[in-house]
C-alpha cells in the first residue's frame, strides 16, 4: 500500500474541522441525529397545546400527508422515477380498507393485510409495464394510470360510484378505548407515520436504497455493477405503493367516507410538490415539505380568498431561490483515519 | 491455463457500418491484454459488446466456458465481468465510499427487512461494505477524502475511485477503457504499477489505451484493431514490428500526422 502518512493526517484534520458561523450552527442543528426524535416529541405534544377538533383534524391530515410524501420520496427522491399518478395508491389503500371493513363490519386495522397485498398488486400492475420507459414517458403513463384509477372508482358499483363509500367502521375498539376518538386517532396516526418514515429513511441507507440512488444517477453504470435496474425500480415502485396504501387506510378511517373526488390529479401534484420542495431524497426534508404543503394553506387562512395565490407565490419563490429544496440530501459521511481503517479491517479479518 | 475470456469472430454493425468486424482474442487469468487502434477502430464498441451494452450482431463471447453473448449487462456483471468507462460514469452526488460500495452490490448479505429493523445481520453487512470500500480505495492508492460527494474530486481521483469500484466487484475479468487518458506522467506511472498489482490478484485485465509507451510496457499481449478489423495479435515486440500496425498508425505516405506514441489521437 502506498499511502503517505503526511497527506493522510492533513485530510483527517480537515475532516474533523468544525464549521463556524450561523450557517454552521444551523447545519449542526439540522444534521443532528436526534432531530427526527425531536420532531416526533413535538408532534406528540401538540394536542396539549391545541386540541380543538378543527386543529386535530388538520394535524391528522398533515400526518397522513407526511406518509404519502415519504412513500413518493422512495419513488421520486431515491429512485428518480417521476410518478405523476401517485395518488392512485392512496385510492387503492383507502378503497380496499373501506370496502372490506364495511362489508365484513371489521375494524379498519384488520384490513391491513388486504391493503398491503392490494397495493403490491397495484404497484406490479402499474409498474411492470411502465418502468421499462424512461423519464418523460414514464411521467405521462403514470399520469394516465392515476386518472384510470380514479375513473374506475367513479364507475364501479363496488366502490360506490361517484358518491363513494361512507359509514366506514372505526379503526379499532379495545374495551373502553375507541381509536376513533380524535385525540387517540391522532396519536395512532403519528406513531404509524413516524414508524413508516423511519423505515423509509432506513431503506434509503441500505443496499437496496443505494441501488435506487445508483439507478437514479446513472442507469447504465448501475447495470454494469450487476444491478438489475428494472427489478430495483419495480421494488421502489412497490414500496411507494405500500406506503401510499398505509396512507389510504388511515385516510379512510380518519374521514369515514371516501369518494373519487379525493383522488384527483391535484393531490398527486401536491404530494410531488412536498417532495420537491422539501428536498428530493432526504427523508427529513420531505417530512418538512409535506408539513409545509399541508399546513401552510391553513396558516394563510386569514387571507381568505388570496391564500392559494400567496401559497403559489411562496412556492415559486422557494423554487427560484432554492431549486434543490429546503433541505436536500447532504451526501456526506464520516471519514476514517488510516489507523482506524486498519484496525477495522483487522477486526473483520479482511487483511490480505 | 484455460482462458477466462474468449471472444470469437465478434461482429457488430450500426446501420451498415461494421464497427467491429471479426474480432477474436482471449485473455487468461493473471494476464494483461491491451486492445489498441486508431480512434474509431471499434475498441469501445467491442467492450460494449463484451459487457452487454450492445448486442453483437455476430460471433460469441464466452466467460470461463459460459456463453454470455448478448445477455443483459447486469447478468454479465454477475458472471464475473467488471469494467470502467471511457468517460467516467460515477454517481456524482454520492460519496466516494458509496461509489465503491456500488461495486459490492452483488455481495448481498442483507434484505429490506434487515434494513428496516437494523438487525445485527444488517449492521455486519454494512460494516463489511465500509471496510472493503476503504480497502479498495487504499489498494488503488487513493488519498483524498472519502465521505464527500464525487463531484468535488479532481479528475485523477475520480479515475482512481472508478477503478476501486470496478475492483470491489472482485470479478475474474476487468475491462479498463482508457485508464490513462487525461492523467499526467507520474499518475501514469502509478497506474502502470496498479495494473500489475491488479493482475497479481489473479484477475485477467483487458485494457484499451492510446498511450503506446504504457501499453508496450505493461501488456503481455496486444490486439490491434483498425476500421473494426483485427490486424494483429501478439507480444509487444511482435506488434511493434508488424507492417500492418505501422501502416495503421503511421499511414502509408505521410508520417507527419501521427506521432509514434499515438497521443495525437487522444
Amino acid at each position: 500500500m502506498t499511502i503517505d502518512n503526511s497527506t493522510e493526517s492533513i485530510h483527517t484534520v480537515e475532516a474533523t474541522a468544525k464549521k463556524k458561523g450561523f450557517g454552521g450552527w444551523l447545519s449542526s442543528i439540522f444534521e443532528n441525529k436526534y432531530i427526527g426524535l425531536v420532531a416526533l416529541v413535538i408532534a406528540l405534544l401538540m394536542p396539549f397545546l391545541i386540541a380543538t377538533p378543527y386543529a386535530l383534524n388538520i394535524m391528522t391530515t398533515a400526518a397522513i400527508f407526511v406518509v404519502l410524501a415519504a412513500g413518493l420520496n422512495i419513488v421520486v427522491g431515491y429512485c428518480g422515477l417521476l410518478d405523476l399518478g401517485y395518488i392512485a395508491f392512496l385510492a387503492v389503500g383507502a378503497y380496499t380498507a373501506g370496502i372490506i371493513a364495511k362489508a365484513f363490519e371489521l375494524p379498519v386495522l384488520f384490513t391491513l393485510p388486504a391493503v398491503v397485498i392490494m397495493c403490491i398488486l397495484a404497484g406490479l400492475i402499474i409498474g411492470a409495464p411502465t418502468l421499462r420507459l424512461r423519464s418523460d414517458y414514464l411521467a405521462i403513463v403514470t399520469l394516465g394510470f392515476g386518472e384510470i384509477t380514479r375513473i374506475t372508482a367513479n364507475n364501479l358499483t363496488i366502490t360506490g360510484g361517484p358518491s363513494g363509500i361512507f359509514g366506514i367502521p372505526g379503526f379499532l375498539v379495545i374495551g373502553d378505548i375507541d381509536f376513533q376518538n380524535p385525540v387517540i386517532f391522532y396519536y395512532l396516526t403519528v406513531i404509524i407515520v413516524a414508524g413508516l418514515v423511519l423505515a423509509a429513511a432506513r431503506l434509503g441507507k441500505s443496499r437496496l436504497g443505494r441501488a435506487w440512488k445508483f439507478v437514479k444517477e446513472d442507469e447504465d453504470a448501475a447495470e454494469a455493477m450487476g444491478i438489475h435496474t428494472y427489478k430495483v425500480k419495480l421494488m421502489a415502485y412497490i414500496f411507494g405503493a405500500v406506503w401510499g396504501g398505509f396512507g389510504g387506510m388511515l385516510f379512510a378511517s380518519h374521514l369515514t367516507a371516501i369518494s373519487p373526488m379525493s383522488f384527483v390529479f391535484l393531490q398527486s401534484a401536491l404530494v410531488l410538490m412536498a417532495v420537491v420542495l422539501g428536498g428530493m431524497g432526504n427523508m427529513k426534508g420531505v417530512v418538512l415539505g409535506a408539513l409545509a404543503i399541508s399546513l401552510l394553506p391553513e396558516f394563510l387562512r386569514d387571507f381568505s380568498a388570496y391564500r392559494y395565490l400567496l401559497f403559489g407565490i411562496l412556492l415559486v419563490v422557494v423554487m427560484v431561490f432554492r431549486p434543490q429544496g429546503f433541505w436536500p440530501p447532504r451526501g456526506a459521511e464520516a471519514e476514517r483515519s488510516k489507523a482506524e481503517r486498519e484496525a477495522a479491517a483487522f477486526a473483520n479479518g479482511l487483511k490480505k | 491455463m484455460s482462458a477466462v475470456l474468449e471472444v470469437r469472430d465478434l461482429e457488430i454493425s450500426f446501420g451498415g457500418v461494421k464497427a467491429v468486424d471479426g474480432l477474436t482474442f482471449s485473455a487468461k487469468a493473471k494476464e494483461i491484454i491491451a486492445v489498441i487502434g486508431p480512434n474509431g477502430a471499434g475498441k469501445t464498441s467491442a467492450f460494449n459488446c463484451i459487457t452487454g451494452f450492445y448486442k453483437p450482431t455476430g460471433g460469441s463471447v464466452t466467460l470461463n466456458g459460459v456463453d454470455i453473448t448478448g445477455r443483459r449487462p447486469a447478468d454479465i456483471a454477475h458472471e464475473g465481468v467488471s469494467r470502467t468507462f471511457q468517460n467516467l460514469r460515477l454517481f456524482h452526488d454520492m460519496t466516494v465510499l458509496d461509489n465503491v460500495r456500488a461495486g459490492m452490490h452483488l455481495y448481498g448479505g442483507q434484505n429490506f427487512l434487515d434494513a428496516i429493523f437494523h438487525t445485527p445481520r444488517f449492521k455486519r453487512s454494512e460494516a463489511r461494505y465500509t471496510e472493503e470500500a476503504h480497502y479498495w480505495l487504499d489498494f488503488v492508492g487513493y488519498r483524498g477524502r472519502r465521505g464527500v460527494p464525487i463531484r468535488n474530486l479532481s479528475y485523477g481521483q475520480q479515475k482512481q475511485v472508478e477503478i476501486s469500484r470496478a475492483l470491489a466487484r472482485k470479478s475474474e475479468l476487468l475491462l479498463l477503457d482508457e485508464p490513462a487518458a487525461g492523467l499526467n506522467h507520474s499518475e501514469k506511472q502509478s497506474l502502470l504499477e496498479l495494473v500489475r498489482r491488479i493482475r497479481d490478484l489473479g484477475t485477467a485485465v483487458v485494457l484499451i489505451e492510446h498511450d503506446m509507451g504504457l501499453v508496450m510496457e505493461v501488456s503481455e499481449r496486444i490486439v490491434v484493431m483498425n476500421f473494426g478489423k483485427e490486424i494483429a495479435d501478439g507480444t509487444p515486440a511482435e506488434v511493434k514490428a508488424n507492417p500492418a500496425v505501422i501502416e495503421a498508425y503511421l499511414g502509408k505516405d505521410d508520417d507527419e500526422e501521427v506521432t509514434a506514441n499515438g497521443d495525437a489521437g487522444v
